[in-house]
């Protein structure tokens, strides 16, 4: 008889009844600890959603914790670069923080709900490093990602979708805002936030009641061409929407084995987001502050519109000597703009001062041997797929 | 010409002196290795001392011998396969369990079960121990530089152990803040280490385990940190700090290693008891045995231990003064037993649940650091510990070559066992009383394990030193503080492989880098006899 292990197998989100029954290929990773799609039937499909109508992605394996107390609002204002002393209640804001040195440990987005209460939302775990940062600070700190069943509802028809749903009067969210609703009986908060870059939402609710919201988001999306969507079709849209990915992009300053693969914000493109000039120290300042002033960014983080049609996957970036200069950590042929697109970090002044004459390596698979290309790369925008919908007020809505 | 006349002779067919034997034999010498048992293979044997079970009677599981050495000696031809362990467990007094997985994430989750902190928190430490793994792996293969001499191998000897340091090959180059780290990972206390990642005792004390194995140190011994790394530094097909069990058991992988020696000419006898070297003009020029015989060489290579190379079977006129006293005073204390049990069936251990991987590999029932310091503290008094800390397998879970189907053979590691055994030492009497308490200590966390017994062998640090011949029972051959590591092994200005007695090298984990089946002071030695001969070298380790 098989042993029974399934107690100790990587854990199910409470969406998971639902995901498994939508699931046709069966294709599951691990993602922060638990088991969720990478595909439920054909990625290109699933991306198409995203982009034409409604996409439904379980986000419940993000890291969310949960910051309250006096200090709260302090708290996070000395945590992350970006300066949050003006955030309003009711409102998200995409942030990142450093470690001393002013290494970029992790981006995410911080939800205000009053000033002694936020969440925060990540990829890497954070718990100990914000235990340890919060010394001093009147804030008590819980890992909330068990305790909230979170959904992603994105793309064009995705606010019509909501509305159906029970969301009243969404189309009025402006983004990074959020409302708590009440719907069948349950707590639901709701943000105009999320990865693909498009109009979009964010959905929060209890465990208890995510089985239901799934059902009854299906419900209202029938007709509005909604589709799950898994991680495999979230990593296209988010490519074209230019966001970096964690221990994809760049390293997470406290993951990293090897020092040197650390990154200030300078380097992944991130510098808008340091506030030198914010009145209170934050972690990271000084050095942040020595590094801009003594101009001693190393790297950056571009993107890249490549010839051709084929994805530069880990390609080696060159110069015109071909000199090594750089390696693309994301590429993507995107489907809606039919061009083929990368992240890449390259070694300045490249991508900075000389965005010509950059070229890939790229090693394309064709039945069990490579065909060597070599591209020439333009540096482009990293927002490369921005729609005039997706930060549009009121939403747009099909009815 | 002398009968019985070889290019170099290797004293004892352990691991290390069968590693130095083939790759020499490979080099094309004529290699002869001399054992004093009836059997080969040192401390890395499977022996059958009841029908059907067989047992890896001292070391009892495979993770630091070096990949390079299992591809240049082609073990796997001769037998020799790692099979990987799934998991480890360590039981709880009140039922509860802690279990680790291959998996990483699995593991946190596990973790997790105890302190949401210290499953967030493992993170931090995974990544820095393999750091730590990562500098270490490079130094494996060196030859220490002596750092007080001038010759130009030396200073570039040097310079490349501190490029190493600061691991500008391996992790691109350390900043200030890693060497620092690294600095202080070598000195602390492994109680000290772990509390700056960790609160859960539990936690602490699974982890902490690899930090007492085979040591005279405690958990709060300064020092102690560094043998969790000498434990971890070890990998499976690249798997870094995985360990396995050796198909067969430990005697395959010295079985392997005579198999690549006899096929490149070299000879290995058994029951060969070297009594002492013999020297001319202050050179060794052979050995003499217990038996009588005489056997002469170019080279004599010792894989015994520095005591017993240097005090035994070597003259001390034939030495200078401040080297005989640096051998005595060389740390060489046993600290570890060890039961080797057949089993009818499967033993329950109803804390673990059935079939969880975490039981798979080892398991332990020391639930605080406290608990395994006061474990020490019977040791120092020259007791066995009432509560002792144990690692525990049943390779048999997966290897279905050391018992029949059905049937288990247990491998249970002690720490700690004193060699010197207060109020009269050991004899028969005391050796069994012994085993008697640790099968009751099992027996707390399995029911049905005391009926299930059909036979079982105690080993002491006496036995140790008596059959394999380690001193005092030592399993590294020496104890792993820094005062005993890298360029002060086994004592300073000799930890190069050569003796202060022309033609006479040494092989044996007493060198750098040490103890564990690792393979790397016979290959190191080996490079250093070839270099010497003009013989080139051949193979990946070089």
């Amino acid at each position: 008889m098989t042993q029974d292990l399934r107690y100790s197998a990587l854990k199910k989100t409470p969406f998971h009844s639902r995901t498994s029954m939508a699931s046709r290929t069966n294709k599951y990773y691990n993602w922060n600890g638990y088991t969720v799609p990478t595909e439920y039937s054909t990625t290109e499909l699933e991306y198409t959603a995203a982009r034409n109508g409604t996409s439904v992605m379980d986000l419940t394996p993000m890291g969310k914790y949960e910051i309250t107390g006096d200090h709260a609002h302090r708290f996070v204002d000395y945590l992350v670069t970006r300066d949050l002393s003006e955030m309003k209640d009711n409102t998200v804001a995409y942030i990142i923080w450093c470690n001393e040195d002013g290494k970029v440990i992790d981006d995410g987005t911080i939800f205000k709900f009053s000033s002694t209460k936020f969440m925060l939302c990540c990829a890497v775990k954070i718990y100990n490093w914000l235990n340890d940062s919060a010394y001093g600070f009147d804030v008590s700190i819980s890992d909330v990602t068990d305790t909230i069943a979170a959904l992603a509802i994105q793309g064009p028809t995705s606010c019509s979708t909501l509305k159906k749903f029970g969301a009243t009067d969404l189309e009025k969210l402006k983004p990074f805002e959020m409302r708590e609703y009440k719907i069948d009986g349950f707590d639901i908060l709701i943000s105009r936030t999320g990865f693909t870059g498009d109009l979009g939402y964010e959905l929060w609710t209890d465990p208890k009641n995510a089985e239901t919201t799934w059902d009854n988001i299906e419900i209202a999306g029938k007709e509005l061409k909604l589709r799950p969507f898994g991680m495999h079709a979230l990593e296209m849209t988010r490519i074209e929407a230019g966001f970096i990915q964690t221990n994809t992009d760049f390293m997470a300053a406290e993951d990293s084995l090897r020092p040197t693969r650390m990154r200030s914000p300078y380097e992944i493109g991130m510098g808008w987001l340091v506030h030198l000039n914010k009145n209170s120290y934050f972690v990271g300042k000084k050095a942040l502050k020595k590094e801009k002033e003594e101009n001693t960014t190393e790297r950056c983080l571009v993107g890249l519109d490549i010839d051709g049609d084929k994805p530069a996957h880990g390609s080696v970036i060159y110069n015109s000597k071909k000199e090594d200069i750089g390696i693309v950590t994301a590429a993507l042929w995107s489907p809606i703009m039919k061009k083929n697109i990368a992240l890449a970090s390259l070694k300045r002044p490249y991508g900075i001062k000389i965005k010509e004459n950059i070229f890939a390596e790229i090693y394309h698979p064709e039945e069990l041997e490579y065909r060597k290309i070599w591209a020439r790369c333009k540096v482009v925008k990293r927002q490369f797929f921005n729609p005039e919908r997706r930060n549009k007020v009121p939403a747009d809505l099909y009815e | 010409m002398p009968k019985n006349t070889h290019d170099v002779i290797v004293v004892g067919a352990g691991h290390n002196g069968l590693t130095a034997a083939s790759y020499m034999a490979k080099a094309g010498l004529d290699v002869v290795v001399l054992e004093k048992n009836d059997w080969i293979g040192g401390a890395a044997v499977s022996r059958e001392l009841y029908p059907g079970w067989k047992y890896s009677n001292c070391s009892y599981v495979c993770s630091l011998l070096r990949p390079e050495i299992m591809r240049d000696l082609e073990l796997y031809k001769y037998g020799l396969q790692i099979i990987p362990y799934e998991g480890s467990a360590t039981m709880m007094k009140n039922g509860d369990y802690y279990t680790h997985y291959h998996d990483h994430d699995m593991t946190i989750n596990s973790i997790r079960r105890h302190s949401h902190k210290d499953a967030e928190a493992y993170e931090r430490y995974s990544r820095d121990v393999l750091r730590q793994c990562k500098i270490i792996k490079p130094l494996l293969k060196m030859t220490p530089p002596d750092l007080t001499s001038f010759k130009p191998k030396d200073l570039f000897g040097a310079l490349e152990f501190a490029k190493h340091f600061a691991a500008k090959d391996e992790l691109d180059g350390l900043g200030e803040k890693e060497i620092y780290d690294t600095i202080r990972f070598y000195t602390m206390s492994i109680r000290d280490y772990l509390e700056e990642y960790f609160e859960s005792e539990i936690t602490k004390a699974h982890l902490a385990g690899s930090a007492i194995i085979g040591t005279a140190l405690g958990p709060c011994s300064p020092g102690s940190a560094y043998v969790l790394l000498h434990h971890y530094m070890g990998e499976v097909d690249g798997s870094v700090g995985s360990w396995g069990y050796a198909r067969g058991g430990m005697g395959s992988i010295t079985q392997a290693m005579m198999g690549c020696l006899k096929d490149h000419g070299g000879e290995v006898k058994p029951s060969s008891e070297v009594t002492n070297v013999i020297t001319k003009n202050g050179k060794a020029i052979g050995v003499a045995t217990q038996n009588g015989d005489e056997y002469y060489a170019k080279k004599i290579v010792s894989n015994l231990d520095v005591k017993r190379t240097f005090l035994k079977i070597t003259e001390e006129k034939d030495l200078p003064d401040d080297f005989v006293r640096s051998v005595k005073n060389f740390k060489i204390r046993g600290s570890s037993g060890k039961l080797n049990i057949a089993l009818d069936a499967l033993p329950d251990f109803p804390c673990i649940p059935e079939g969880d991987p975490g039981g798979g590999g080892d398991m332990h029932f020391t639930e605080t650091i406290e608990e395994m310091e006061g474990a020490y503290d019977d040791w120092k008094r020259g007791e066995w510990s009432r509560n002792p800390y144990v690692d525990m397998c049943i390779p048999s879970k997966s290897d279905p070559t050391m018992a029949e189907p059905g049937k288990h053979y247990m491998s249970v590691f002690i720490q700690y066992v004193p060699f010197n055994l207060a109020n009269g030492g050991w004899n028969e009497e005391r050796k069994q009383e012994f085993g008697r308490h640790i099968v009751d200590c099992i027996s707390e966390f399995s029911p049905n394990f005391k009926d299930l017994i059909n036979h079982y062998e105690v080993r002491t640090p006496l036995e140790l030193e008596n059959e394999v011949g380690l001193t005092e029972g030592n399993i590294f051959q020496g104890e792993l503080t820094m005062d005993q590591l890298m360029f002060n092994r086994p004592v300073p200005g000799y930890a190069q492989y050569r003796t202060p007695l022309k033609n006479m090298y040494i092989c044996s984990s007493s060198t750098h880098p040490g103890g564990g089946v690792m393979g790397a002071p016979g290959a190191n030695a080996a490079r250093e006899v070839l270099l010497d001969m003009n013989v080139p070298q051949k193979g990946n380790y070089y």
